[in-house]
């Protein structure tokens, strides 16, 4: 019998949504609000000199890359789950526009942290 | 070509006639939320890829209060798939059992949730340190 992926898949929703409901919020807050307002962070936070030095760090290449692909994954294979739900047929379309958007953006991300080295 | 027409029951909309399954969709909405964050950390790195001047411009975008705003709607979205996330575990996890006794869902619940505030203020922390 052949083996089927679906654990992957599966196993990246999980991921990504463990990650989301445990800091997602938090993460929002700081980059999204606490960051730009310079409320609770200091004010400079988010100058060009500070983020490059966060990037530049491989523990920060790392954070974002995890954040960013992870969250795209868990959010791919929720969207294409509930399509059905909506009564779109859940097929290869839904498949390759789900999970390739994913796959785009995992691999802009990793080429995006190894160019700003 | 069939000239068969069989009858479809019309599902359109079924969700909206239950309150349960009113709260699956707005629980699975929550993935729009996710996905929107991660573009946006996306669209800033590809702003600092292209350097200072893009960078400045995508720090000036988050400073503007509609991004401001953008975000007050993401926070609140990320807060309801927190609690819709360890609401629902209970259900997908395998049953837990400790000392010959399932672990109540209620229990589990509330050590997610516990877990996910104590990462968030450990999170927090560690940005203002290194901030």
């Amino acid at each position: 019998m052949k083996r089927s992926n679906a654990p992957i898949f599966w196993a990246l929703f999980g991921a990504g949504g463990m990650l989301s409901a445990l800091v997602g919020a938090m993460l929002v807050l700081i980059t999204g609000i606490a960051a730009p307002l310079g409320i609770g962070l200091p004010g400079d936070v988010l100058s060009h000199a500070n983020v490059l030095d966060f990037v530049h760090n491989w523990a920060g290449k790392l954070i974002l890359f995890a954040v960013i692909t992870l969250f795209l994954w868990h959010a791919a294979h929720r969207i294409f789950h509930t399509l059905h739900d909506l009564g779109i047929h859940a097929g290869w379309t839904a498949r390759i526009l789900c999970y390739g958007s994913a796959l785009a953006g995992t691999i802009a991300s990793c080429v995006l942290l190894m160019q700003i080295a | 070509m069939s000239a068969r027409k069989p009858y479809r029951r019309p599902m359109a909309g079924w969700w909206k006639k239950n309150p349960y399954f009113v709260e699956y969709m707005v629980h699975e909405g929550t993935a729009l939320f996710v996905a929107a964050y991660a573009l946006i950390l996306l669209a800033g790195l590809f702003a600092l890829a292209r350097g200072e001047a893009a960078w400045n411009a995508f720090a000036a975008f988050l400073r503007s209060p509609p991004s401001l705003l953008l975000h007050g709607v993401l926070l609140l979205g990320f807060l309801y798939h927190t609690w819709t996330w360890f609401n629902i575990m209970p259900r997908t996890l395998p049953p837990i059992i400790i000392s010959g006794e399932r672990i109540k869902p209620a229990t589990i619940t509330r050590a997610g949730l516990a877990a996910s505030a104590l990462a968030s203020v450990a999170l927090y922390l560690i940005a203002r340190i290194a901030a």
